[in-house]
């Protein structure tokens, strides 16, 4: 056997705070199976409070975007100010919209 | 308070459960830097940091009905060996991984089942350290209860050590339900909880989840005992000792 296979798999962990908020990235920890390394991650990133709801997934599972991609990615979004909400009068008196 | 007892009664049992929760805080964090998984690493001292809180909220309640002036410190590092009421299995060696697992699954059920009970106590601060406690606890067994599992029932190395660490500790689980005058009064005056009442439960847990794990209960008739009067294993003197030489060596030492 490798090294490499005898290393556990590497998981991403992702913690949902108090405030009813999305999950976020946190990290990642080493585990064996997926409840090893939900309580992995329960020691690693919740032990000051930091959240109620946790997620483990997989590394090996995500699919990311490459380095190489990026100008085609995601420089075209860079000179379309239109798309962002900003050309709106705020009446008067409006405080939240 | 309860006529047929003293402060001093309740301050016995509270130093009684808070040594338990200090020597096998100690005990774990010996893991620090040494286990086999930097996570491992972590939940370990998670644990050892969890009987460390309970230890010391036992202690200084202890200290304050004992009414001599010692604080949670005090206890903890001026006292000597045989004023330690600990159980003998928390003071037992590391050894390795499975050891400490079998150590860990038989302690924390039994606490677990204690301080459910101590959550009806008529003493309330010990219902209340008891209400903190039990969750932290529920925690602990399952930590133990997982690695049993995978431990039991993966390889054939995995499996022999396992089982050889139950055969170790399992003869100093007998004194975890003794009960001795003292016990006998505070459970009747629904103060502190009966230990033989925990058995059934304990019992039936360790059942399952060793019939689960492929693990054979061990059979002894050797049962270690003493540890609640003072009388303790050659390697508690070296635990206490590191314990306590910092605040020997700087008194007040803090930082």
């Amino acid at each position: 056997m490798s090294e490499d296979e005898r290393e556990w798999p590497l998981w991403e962990v992702f913690v949902r705070g108090k405030r009813g908020l999305s999950h976020t990235h946190a990290g990642s920890v080493h585990a064996a199976d997926e409840q090893m390394a939900l309580r992995n991650a329960r020691d690693l990133y919740t032990r000051r409070n930091e959240g109620v709801s946790l997620w483990v997934v997989p590394s090996a599972a995500i699919t990311a975007s490459s380095p190489d991609e990026k100008d085609a990615f995601f420089d075209p979004a860079a000179d379309k100010i239109y798309r962002h909400p900003t050309f709106y009068y705020v009446p008067d008196g409006v405080e939240h919209l | 308070m309860n006529a047929t007892l003293t402060p001093s009664d309740v301050a016995t049992y509270a130093m009684r459960l808070g040594d338990d929760a200090l020597v096998l805080s100690q005990r774990l964090a010996e893991w620090c830097s040494r286990s086999p998984e930097i996570e491992e690493d972590l939940a370990m001292a998670n644990i050892a940091l969890d009987l460390l809180g309970q230890a010391r909220m036992l202690l200084t309640y202890a200290g304050a009905l004992e009414g001599q002036g010692r604080d949670e410190d005090a206890l903890a590092y001026l006292r000597t060996e045989r004023q330690f009421a600990n159980l003998r299995i928390v003071e037992l060696e590391n050894v390795d991984f499975a050891v400490t697992i079998a150590r860990q699954l038989l302690f924390s059920t039994y606490q677990l089942a204690l301080y459910d009970r101590l959550l009806e106590s008529s003493d309330e601060q010990l219902a209340g350290v008891a209400g903190k406690a039990v969750k932290e606890v529920a925690y602990h067994r399952d930590h133990a209860t997982q690695w049993t599992l995978r431990l039991g029932d993966g390889t054939e190395e995995s499996h022999r050590r396992m089982q050889a660490g139950l055969e170790q500790v399992w003869p100093f689980a007998e004194e975890m339900f003794a009960t001795d005058e003292l016990t006998d009064r505070l459970s009747k005056a629904g103060v502190g909880v009966d230990p033989s009442g925990l058995r059934a439960e304990w019992d039936e847990y360790l059942d399952r989840v060793l019939s689960e794990a492929t693990l054979e209960r061990p059979e002894t008739e050797w049962h270690p005992s003493g540890g609640r009067d003072g009388v303790h294993g050659e390697a508690f003197g070296y635990l206490i000792a590191e314990m306590q030489s910092l605040h020997r060596s700087f008194p007040g030492a803090s930082w």
